[in-house]
């Protein structure tokens, strides 16, 4: 499988990688006492993981030249089955229905533990959507997404501390982790779909058009300005909501929860799910928020991790795990290719 | 005679000291195809900038008229997409389509400026708006009918022969309702074929009622085409008349041919 | 006048830091147009690697002065090689790919080097040894400025001369200036893009370890999180002076430093960053390109 050439390489890159991580993998100082640990076997580890990740990596790479047309295919048909889906309204409403009993009984057989995860994810599931409307259709980068997401939190918190405006405040208390639970997951099938609609609306293809040529957009009669600034609104509305229900979930809230990692990883969960696509961002918020939760028996390796598959999942998908599909119109009339001459 | 659609007195565009278009003079009138060719850095395509409101003029006027009406607007100043509601829509000289959306719905972005749904109708989808998105659709399809793509309409964009693409743009254009049309080099890049498919579609396109100003330098479709030609050399004006005045143009031979010919 | 001077001293110094870290940031904008999150992680990698080899040589009992240099040559070197290798994982794959995909991979690299440290060493605060002694001709000012400051500045403005000298004059230089103005015609006319841009990024993360090195000592404590927090100021900085303009990053460092001292100063250290961020979006909202950033002319 692996060539004379490709082994040759596996061991140069393995020894450079053994020089790279010389200083801090093998070196340890303890500067108060003014030991030095030499730790000489973790050269060892970083050469024989660097040359199996290597041949991995290599092996990986030829079975996708080889298969890429079949690949190509199958995924066409993947996709075009969950369109086809959302597609029929008994088959959307089924779905709903089914989503809707596991949002019942989820909370009652689950541990609390479990709920609250799941809580975040759907919770992220929100927020992805929302920016996606910002990122993901009108092609714009927002890096301070999360700042919506902090109003929405202290408006929540300070007129419920000043005003005791509390219809959420008692549900944290009585048990109400499930029934947040259940509101959340009934208000992402209601955000699904306001942004499938908005998608396959006048405005959801000038936010598109926006992001594909913004020169050419405009000369087609669109107001730039005015489509940009809705869909930076939109988005932010979504982020506000999302906001309110953490503050209600956490019943405490600091600066410290809003930072620009927070931002970085919501924007991840759009771009790693497919920009554009809504099937995708769920996929994507699942993804970024499930797995450094189950990441955890990894303990200290699970940031480490997160961080490494983040950058595998776009050198393998650049595009995003879901490609996005353009909706498709038919006219009552018949129409042929024009006669050649 | 009546005023014409487009007046353009006195157009000067400034690139820091470069000046592109130097006191510019032309006028369209209702129903007309008219030309404007030149050498290549004439400022042919600078000017459609200053028309289109990509650029705003240095100095001068530009005054729209929309048929059988009295009232002149002024374009200077307009920002792209308010000179399309004006009634002005153009084409680009380097294809620019929206690649990840299909053709119809590149076609149906035009018809923006001309339908009103905002984000309640979006998400209700109340009658007004189903029958809204019903009339893009099926004007769309009558549109790309016409220029012959409708068989294609729900392909990509991006996938288009090189030819389609530029007929796309111009139907991307006409479902803006325009009463003037602005083509920039239409035929470039097409095969004779392509080309005399072209001069029959940009005729229909007249004969619909709409007013046509194209740049273009396949010299065989300008002299089928036009009514009347203007031709520009480093931003000026150098002549202006009918096919055939300005076949036998001396400044203009000279402006393709350099210095030498006429001796 | 005295607490003034001092004050702008310390924002001087601070913002020559800056300039160091943005101009990495700037440059590598300018050759791809990515914003290189991890650039922050590589001047951390920087530090860390001065303070190992300048804490094994003071305990083995080596000269300040060759502590000093041997230090310094290994945080380059080995920053530089992190440079070249996350350029080469983490975006090499991603030139042709969507816009922000390459900039989801850096912040999954950023995430990534932060704890890598974190792992291979610790995640206390580290105390850095003094690399930088007290200068005797320094005493009688040294109530206003010390003589860290002033190496910092003075290594900066060389730093910042050759880096000039290299751009304008070299070979290397020339191709990095062409390739950013259009990558294309610089393949066509035969310059190698891609050792450009590793060029770049090596350039960039030198520059970073220079700059960790000269703060680390400055302050006098390092631990994995450094990076992160002189990222988004250098970044800003680099934003603030024309994200892809060189002297815009050199301008932008100095302004964004010296806001931050004199709001520490007069007002209160807790406004030092609303005082900076609020300066970047007035700048910004009149000159959307930044300071010294070239307004992008549309071709149509």
């Amino acid at each position: 499988m692996l060539g004379f050439k490709e082994i040759k390489n596996g061991l140069l890159v393995s020894l450079w990688f053994v020089f790279l991580t010389f200083p801090l993998m093998v070196v340890k100082v303890d500067p108060v006492e003014r030991i030095v640990s030499w730790r000489w076997e973790n050269s060892i580890y970083v050469a024989i993981g660097t040359f199996v990740i290597y041949c991995v990596v290599k092996i990986i790479m030829q079975h996708r030249t080889g298969n890429a047309a079949v690949e190509k295919e199958a995924e066409q048909e993947k996709e075009s089955i969950i369109h086809r889906v959302l597609a029929s309204p008994k088959q959307k409403y089924t779905l709903i229905a089914l989503l809707l009993a596991v949002a019942i009984a989820f909370p009652q057989f689950s541990s609390s533990y479990q709920t609250n995860v799941m809580t975040t994810a759907l919770m992220y599931v929100v927020l992805g959507l929302g920016l996606n409307i910002v990122v993901g259709m009108a092609g714009l980068l927002d890096l301070g997404y999360v700042a919506f997401y902090a109003v929405g939190a202290y408006t929540y918190a300070l007129l419920n501390h000043h005003f005791d405006l509390g219809f959420w405040a008692v549900l944290p208390i009585g048990g109400g982790m499930a029934a947040i639970f259940g509101i959340l997951l009934g208000f992402m099938i209601v955000t699904i779909f306001i942004v499938n609609r908005l998608q396959d609306s006048r405005l959801g293809r000038a936010w598109i058009a926006l992001r594909e040529d913004e020169i050419a957009c405009q000369a087609m009669g669109i107001d730039k300005r005015r489509t940009k600034l809705v869909a930076f609104a939109l988005g932010a509305f979504w982020a506000g909501i999302i906001g309110v229900v953490f503050a209600a979930k956490t019943t405490f809230i600091n600066p410290a929860s809003f930072t620009f990692l927070e931002s970085a990883i919501i924007l991840a969960i759009v771009v790693l799910g497919g920009m554009g696509s809504i099937v995708g961002v769920i996929l994507g918020a699942l993804i970024l928020i499930l797995l450094p939760e189950y990441l955890r028996a990894l303990s200290e390796y699970r940031m480490l991790a997160f961080g490494a598959i983040l950058v595998a999942m776009m050198v393998f998908r650049p595009r995003g795990l879901i490609s996005n599909i353009r909706r498709t119109y038919h006219s009552d009339k018949k129409f042929h290719p024009p006669i050649q001459h | 005679m009546a005023t014409p659609i487009l007046q353009i007195s006195g157009l000067t565009m400034d690139f820091g000291g470069i000046r592109a278009l130097n006191r510019l003079d032309l006028d369209v009138h209702a129903g007309e195809i008219v030309a404007l060719i030149g050498p290549n850095g004439a400022g042919k395509t600078t000017f459609f900038n200053c028309l289109t409101g990509i650029y705003t003029p240095t100095a001068g006027e530009i005054l729209l008229t929309p048929p059988g009406s009295a009232r002149s607007v002024s374009l200077k100043g307009l920002k792209p997409n308010q000179v399309t509601e004006k009634g002005l829509a153009r084409t680009f000289q380097n294809i620019r389509l929206f690649s990840q959306m299909t053709v119809l719905e590149n076609v149906m972005i035009g018809r923006h400026c001309r339908t009103k749904a905002f984000i309640l109708g979006a998400v209700f989808r109340n009658a007004a708006t189903r029958r809204e998105e019903r009339e893009i659709v099926e004007m769309s399809y009558a549109i790309l009918d016409k220029v012959g793509l409708a068989h294609l309409a729900n392909e990509f964009a991006r996938n288009l022969p090189y030819g389609a693409q530029r007929r796309l743009e111009i139907a991307r254009a006409l479902a803006t309702e325009p009463f003037l049309l602005l083509l920039d080099e239409p035929a470039a890049g097409m095969n004779p074929q392509e080309t005399q498919d072209l001069d029959r579609l940009i005729k229909e396109i007249s004969t619909d009622g709409h007013s046509i100003l194209l740049i273009e330098h396949d010299m065989k479709l300008v002299m089928s085409l036009s009514d009347r030609i203007f031709v520009m050399d480093y931003g000026k004006k150098i002549a202006q008349g009918k096919p055939a005045e300005i076949r036998s143009n001396p400044a203009v031979i000279k402006a393709y041919l350099g210095e030498d010919v006429d001796a | 006048m005295d607490y003034f001077i001092e004050l702008f001293c310390g924002g001087l110094t601070r913002g020559a830091i800056y300039a160091l870290i943005a101009l990495g940031y700037t440059m590598v904008y300018g050759i791809i147009g990515l914003i290189n999150f991890a650039h922050g992680e590589i001047y951390m990698i920087g530090a860390f690697t001065a303070f190992i080899v300048a804490t094994v040589l003071s305990i083995y009992g080596f000269p300040l002065l060759a502590i000093v240099i041997l230090a310094g040559f290994a945080a380059v070197i080995w920053s530089s090689a992190y440079g070249y290798t996350v350029e080469k994982i983490a975006y090499k794959p991603l030139r042709h790919a969507p816009r922000l995909s390459p900039l989801i991979s850096a912040i999954g690299m950023s995430i990534f080097l932060q704890n890598y440290v974190l792992l291979a060493q610790t995640s206390n605060f580290l105390p850095f040894p003094e690399l930088i002694p007290e200068f005797a001709f320094m005493e009688p000012i040294a109530h206003i400025v010390g003589s860290t400051d002033i190496v910092i500045l003075i290594t900066t403005a060389v730093i910042m001369l050759i880096l000039t000298v290299v751009i304008k004059g070299t070979k290397v230089g020339k191709a990095m200036r062409a390739t950013s103005q259009d990558r294309t015609m610089a393949m066509l006319v035969g310059i190698n893009v891609n050792r450009i841009i590793s060029a770049t990024f090596i350039i960039g993360s030198a520059l970073a370890a220079i700059g960790g090195l000269l703060i680390a000592s400055h302050i006098g404590q390092i631990n994995f999180y450094i990076g992160f927090l002189a990222g988004i100021k250098a970044f800003t900085a680099a934003v603030l002076g024309g994200i892809g303009s060189i002297p815009g990053a050199v301008l932008g460092g100095l302004v964004l430093g010296l806001t931050e001292s004199f709001a520490t100063g007069y007002v209160s250290s807790d406004y030092e960053d609303v005082f900076a961020f609020s300066l970047l979006v007035l700048i910004l909202i009149f000159k959307p390109s930044g300071l010294l950033g070239k307004a992008e002319t549309k071709k149509v």
